[in-house]
């Protein structure tokens, strides 16, 4: 970590664009997350016959984008385009004047395609499997970059786009994306989060279901609940988190409000199983960002939990949680997911992006649905169902695990307000 | 169908697919590309509809005909005769 303002290498979030199930801003979800809100609700899904739960988003999507670009595109495009815009504007980006071939997209996936798969396979089966009317529109909906595409073609950004498919790591894997291309001095701006459309594929909530992983609750707010002896499995949710990143010396020279510096990261692989985690990489992932942002565990006030509320998932993280950071009582470990549920490629950047606010106000928001901790996931240090007070939040690590043993770790400090942090 | 009423297919199919035209206008005698945002994935969408809604194939050498609406309602009275 450096001190010199005019380090190139320093990259910070400037603007911050999303859609959660419980909120279309980082104000409201934020205000949300406080109040203890769930974002959960029943929902309908083809073919699954079982009552399914998602979290499902609200926002506008013709806000920033014409009825027959949203005709032609994704949902998945449409959070991209919607999330991408806000932070532009939140950003406050001389958009008219940014060279936009200087300007790159980098989304975190988790998966992408299935939602146009199903549908088709949906529509032809209505015409005795007839290919015939298959349409000519799913190769670029189903293109894995087909979500930056959308946002370039929105934005008329021609800098370089891609996807990052990194399953349930690619929130915090976009941030990094975005990072190394900024530091490598690909790009000037960097437009980078994740999105999720999954829960509009049935796929996802069948298989979670075959693989007992699918959470259920009569009360839809309660059906998410890691680390809580009752959980049952995962909430599917969409959604999607999107920041511009810029070189902090850019960001300075044309006074650019600051939420924070991301100073550490990591990525690694358990390479041992298809879904189930592993604690002692997960913990070797925590310290290489650690080492990488020149801290030690006691430096880090609030632990962005990754836990699905699967029941093995939840103890290994504990387990890596622990060995690294044991028992420091001023540590805060919460868990956003326990409002939205689990968006997928979205759901690192919607966490971290939720704790982000806590350079302000010194709140670590809670977990809620935490009646009873599962003795397994021996953490002291969770948030459980109130907001904690915290006397001071310089550091949060966010935590982002996924399918086939990825891991990755992003870590933000909290930058002076008197340099141009946004927070006091 | 008639005339009149293949027109109607048309404009409900164009709604559909371009929902930001206003087609209160639309002179039939001009071509669709030079009173609306129509590109060819576009026109694949009218072809792909009347494929769906009546079974009509369109081989890719009479595309020519969809240009105007005058043109298309021609080319499809006699395909659609009896639909």
């Amino acid at each position: 970590m450096s001190g010199d303002l005019q380090d190139r290498n320093r990259v910070v979030i400037t603007g911050v664009g999303l859609t959660a199930p419980n909120g279309d801003s980082l104000s409201e979800y934020r205000a949300n997350l406080l109040a203890g809100k769930s974002g959960v609700v029943p929902f309908e899904t083809r073919y699954v016959k079982q009552p399914v739960l998602a979290g499902v988003c609200n926002f506008d999507e013709f806000r920033y984008q014409k009825r027959k670009e949203r005709r032609r595109g994704t949902r998945a495009g449409s959070v991209s385009i919607y999330c991408a815009n806000e932070a532009i504007q939140d950003a406050g980006l001389d958009w008219g004047n940014v060279s936009k071939d200087r300007v790159g997209v980098y989304l975190g996936i988790t998966e992408h395609g299935n939602v146009e798969t199903e549908n088709e396979i949906f529509e032809i089966a209505q015409f005795d499997y007839d290919t015939k009317v298959w349409s000519h529109h799913h190769n670029p909906r189903t293109v894995a970059n087909n979500p930056a595409g959308e946002v370039t073609l929105n934005l008329k950004i021609t800098g370089p786009h891609l996807t990052v498919g990194a399953a349930c790591a690619a929130g915090n894997a976009g941030f990094i994306y975005g990072l190394q291309m900024l530091r490598l001095d690909e790009v000037d701006v960097a437009i980078a989060g994740g999105v999720s459309e999954s829960i509009h594929t049935f796929g996802i909530f069948a298989s979670f279901a075959s693989q007992g992983a699918l959470a259920w609750n009569e009360d839809a707010s309660k059906a998410s609940r890691p680390f809580d002896v009752n959980r049952n499995g995962i909430v599917v949710s969409e959604g999607g988190a999107i920041c511009t990143l810029e070189r902090l010396p850019d960001a300075l020279a044309r006074g650019a409000k600051i939420y924070g510096e991301i100073v550490g990261y990591a990525m690694n692989s358990d390479a041992a199983d298809f879904v189930l985690p592993v604690a002692s990489r997960q913990a070797e992932c925590v310290r290489l960002a650690l080492k990488r942002a020149g801290l030690t565990p006691d430096d880090i006030d609030i632990v962005s939990s990754h836990a699905t509320a699967t029941e093995q998932g939840d103890i290994e993280e504990s387990r890596a949680l622990k060995e690294v950071f044991g028992d420091r009582p001023s540590l805060a470990i919460n868990n956003t997911k326990s409002f939205i549920g689990h968006a997928m490629g979205a759901a690192g950047a919607l966490e971290l992006m939720g704790n982000i606010p806590s350079f302000e106000d010194r709140v670590a928001h809670a977990t809620i649905n935490l009646d009873e901790q599962d003795p397994r996931c021996e953490l002291r240090q969770i948030v459980a169902n109130r907001p904690r007070h915290m006397e001071k939040v310089e550091y949060i690590l966010n935590n982002s695990f996924g399918m086939l043993g990825i891991n990755s770790v992003v870590i933000v400090k909290k930058f002076p307000q008197e340099l141009g942090g946004v927070y006091a | 169908m008639t005339p009149p009423e293949i027109r109607q297919v048309i404009i409900d199919i164009l709604e559909r697919i371009a929902p930001d035209e206003d087609l209160s206008n639309l002179d039939d005698a001009v071509s669709f590309r030079e009173q609306m945002e129509l590109d060819s994935m576009d026109f694949l969408d009218i072809v792909m509809e009347l494929r769906k809604q009546y079974r009509v194939q369109i081989p890719e050498s009479d595309y020519e005909h969809l240009g105007s609406m005058n043109s298309t309602v021609e080319y499809l009275t006699p395909l659609l005769k009896d639909a």
